[in-house]
């Protein structure tokens, strides 16, 4: 293929050609799965951010190309996207043009017979002068289309195949509209709430939120959850997680009225367009802290963040109003166990035998520095530690300038909140392309033609290779032979 | 019968299945060898001799069927859910569904010649699983306690065999046609059917089972909508999935549209079933990801 010369409108018009072509689809299409591979083999920010972090720490200068690729962004790189957007641009070429032509053809009568019929994939002749009207009874019993001319029929079926065919590659476009709804007018965000305590929705609520470019923060949802109850199950043997059930009291707007609800881990809540989900769960011990003078300076719970599948916990615990100002650095053990190697750990993820394990600083907290700073972190730059205690129950612990009580425990749930304004274009697209796919791919498109001369041609070519062609010949084949010889005996009974 | 004894059955019917299964093996190929040697004997095959242990090995390969049946059975019985819950299990009924298939395809076509590497293909499945995937029978994680497991899984187990078996058919053509290129077949491909057969043959299995396999991922992406939050996120998995659907795509413009056959189409057909293998290894035990329930 030679490059016609290029100038202006003609140039645009044989780009759009290539684009829209067979040839490069295929090669978009193969492409697009070839580009999705790194996503699957690196970790990606948007799935697993401590992953990326550590790729960082561990080879910066390896981690820096990659991230100069957006490598640790596969799905939301621009030559990720430039993929997509030009194999859309393809098919949308490639599929209106495709709809109008085949609108046309559904109107339109089957083609003219043509002349050599014996070069068909099928072809076979019958002794016979008289054939017409007896196929065109047969033709009209199998509801094919027909064009009778003086001395053929030419019949075709199984038009829906390609009206399959252009159902699929249109529904795939409804899907991409409904991707880009939700990622314009989508919010994803997640809090941990303790059990006991209510979530508010509203955007302060949130430990973390991403929203849509075009989603404004009024379009949040009202509505409150409180978790009243949280009960989960383990495998006594694997330790392995069975069941998680929460339950909590919900309320379509602040001190409205308000029902009970269960959330579980298949079955979210669902608030209009807005759905909350439980996706995963932890301990927050519950502390109360006190300066020399034995005044509270601090009491409640602090969600820890599990390290392992026994829910083996970190955290870390912070005292700005303390004189100096105190920070712990905690390990809360749900049923205790020890190794040489790993000190203590949990054994069994339910709180069987708890503790509470705590290292005390004294200095400054940098919480006023601008800086943002992880709530399960310490940062102990500017401090000093001054204590260390594994703590039972109840027990109180006293580190000179303060003390502290190990005074319970309650679960905490990490709730994700999504609005998908979406995800109903995608499904009812995705419903669509498989109704497609199966019409396209099931469907016999067929030409048979019958033509009387010296005696009687049928020919029959098949669009797509399934079988029962030739098996539908020979049915006509038989059904004009009865015909015809029915005739002759009716005529004889004349005579 | 307790959930232990009902277990501990499973497992010593899958045992059994095993040795059924490897039986079965050995008369198929004693079958195939004694087929080849007649032909090279004589031209013809001496059937008499081979039908006799080619209807063996086939009885005694339903028979595993049926054993290895009866252990998915009490396993699912044993864990009161499907049992498609980790690696192991997935593959006892991976390679039950495979054979089922074959034992199905046999009553309508003739595909003897299959059963030796068939056989081959089921030993080393269920041979894995009960060496490296074996895990003790226990209930679900949360995330997967939905009817959608039946659903997605089962609709995904039936692409993936079926993938298989047109990539087993597909790379059958490709040594054929290598043989003939360069003055004809062994004696032992004598008996396989012309290239057009096998390549006709791999396509409409493809073509078949592509909206079941499109079936899956919506179900899949349906499921993680109420279970994880989203209905697509990129996870290893997922992205596997996707790369298999291209793939497979991709083989079908080739040849509906594009007009590709033969070789060409052979190794479309060959990669595509590739990423597909790729997904369920490599992302089952060594990925990361929501979809690592292996139990490794």
């Amino acid at each position: 293929m030679s490059a016609p010369e290029l100038s202006g409108l003609g140039s645009l018009r044989y780009l759009w050609r290539q684009l829209t072509s067979m040839r490069t689809a295929l090669i978009l299409l193969l492409l697009l799965g070839i580009a999705a591979i790194p996503g699957s083999l690196l970790p990606q920010r948007t799935q697993n951010p401590m992953k990326v972090r550590e790729y960082f720490t561990n080879d910066p200068t390896l981690a820096q190309w990659l991230d100069r690729f957006k490598l640790f962004d596969v799905y939301g790189s621009p030559w990720f996207s430039a993929i997509y957007l030009l194999l859309f641009i393809s098919l949308i070429g490639c599929v209106l043009p495709r709809s109008w032509e085949h609108a046309k053809a559904i109107r339109a009568k089957p083609v003219l017979t043509p002349k050599n019929l014996d070069r068909m994939d099928f072809y076979r002749t019958i002794d016979t002068t008289s054939a017409l009207d007896s196929a065109e009874a047969w033709f009209k019993k199998n509801r094919f289309r027909i064009q009778r001319n003086a001395d053929s029929i030419s019949a075709e079926k199984g038009y829906s195949r390609e009206t399959g065919n252009v159902l699929f590659h249109l529904s795939l476009i409804v899907i991409l509209i409904g991707i880009a709804l939700s990622s314009s007018l989508g919010m994803n965000g997640s809090a941990i709430v303790n059990v006991g305590e209510r979530f508010i929705n509203t955007p302060t609520s949130y430990d973390n939120l991403t929203t849509g470019r075009f989603f404004s923060s009024e379009s949040l949802q009202h509505f409150t959850i409180t978790a009243d109850k949280f009960v989960a199950q383990y495998n006594p043997i694997t330790n392995a997680p069975e069941d998680y059930t929460l339950s909590t009291t919900i309320s379509k707007t602040v001190g409205g009225s308000s029902e009970k609800k269960v959330l579980k881990v298949n079955s979210p809540l669902t608030f209009g367009s807005t759905r909350v989900y439980l996706q995963a769960n932890g301990y927050s011990p519950i502390v109360t802290v006190t300066d020399q003078s034995r005044t509270i300076v601090f009491q409640g719970p602090v969600p820890f963040l599990p390290q392992d599948a026994n829910l083996t916990s970190t955290g870390a615990i912070k005292v700005p109003d303390a004189q100096p100002q105190i920070g712990f650095i905690g390990s809360f053990v749900p049923t205790i166990d020890r190794s040489s190697s790993r000190g203590a750990f949990s054994a069994f993820p339910e709180a069987l035998d708890p503790r509470l394990l705590v290292s005390v600083w004294e200095g400054d907290l940098q919480m006023d520095s601008g800086i943002p700073q992880s709530v399960y972190r310490l940062d102990t730059n500017k401090m000093a530690r001054i204590g260390l205690k594994e703590m039972k129950l109840n027990e109180t612990y006293s580190y000179g300038v303060g003390t502290i009580t190990f005074n319970g425990f309650t679960p905490w749930v990490n709730l994700q909140i999504v609005r998908d304004p979406g995800k109903q274009y995608a499904l009812i697209g995705s419903i669509l392309a498989i109704l497609g796919l199966l019409t396209s791919l099931f469907t016999r498109q067929r030409r048979i033609w019958v033509k009387v001369g010296k005696k009687v041609e049928i020919a029959g070519l098949a669009k797509n290779a399934i079988d029962g062609l030739e098996s539908e010949l020979n049915d006509l084949t038989d059904w004009i032979e009865r015909f015809n010889e029915k005739e002759i005996k009716q005529e004889r009974r004349k005579k | 019968m307790s959930s232990s004894q009902l277990a501990y059955l499973s497992n010593n019917l899958v045992y059994s299945s095993l040795f059924v299964f490897t039986l079965s093996f050995f008369l198929f190929a004693i079958e195939t060898a004694w087929s080849v040697r007649a032909d090279r004997e004589n031209g013809v095959f001496d059937r008499a001799r081979t039908e006799k242990f080619a209807r063996i090995a086939i009885a005694l390969m339903t028979l595993a069927f049926l054993l290895l049946f009866g252990g998915v059975l009490a396993r699912a019985l044993s864990a009161h859910r499907v049992p498609w819950g980790n690696m192991y299990e997935f593959s006892i009924t991976g390679a039950l569904a495979f054979t089922g298939a074959y034992l199905v395809a046999l009553r309508k076509y003739n595909l003897r010649w299959l059963g030796l590497p068939i056989s081959i293909a089921v030993l080393l499945v269920l041979g894995t699983a009960i060496t490296l995937l074996y895990r003790p029978s226990a209930p679900l994680v949360p995330a997967l306690k939905s009817t959608w497991l039946v659903v997605h899984v089962s609709a995904a187990i039936i692409s993936g065999g079926v993938f298989l078996l047109a990539n087993t058919i597909a790379a059958t053509y490709l040594i054929i046609e290598r043989m003939e290129s360069r003055g004809g077949r062994n004696a032992w491909a004598k008996r396989l059917p012309t290239l057009e057969t096998l390549d006709q043959l791999s396509y409409r299995l493809v073509a078949f089972v592509f909206p079941l396999w499109t079936f899956a991922i919506i179900a899949g992406a349906i499921w993680a909508e109420s279970a994880w939050g989203r209905y697509w996120g990129w996870d290893p998995k997922e992205t596997w999935a996707f790369i298999t659907w291209v793939a497979y795509a991709a083989y079908l413009h080739a040849r509906v549209t594009a007009g590709w056959k033969g070789k060409k189409a052979a190794w479309l057909c060959l990669l595509a079933g590739s990423t597909f293998l790729f997904n369920y290894v490599y992302v089952n035990v060594w990925g990361t990801g929501r979809h690592t329930y292996s139990g490794l």
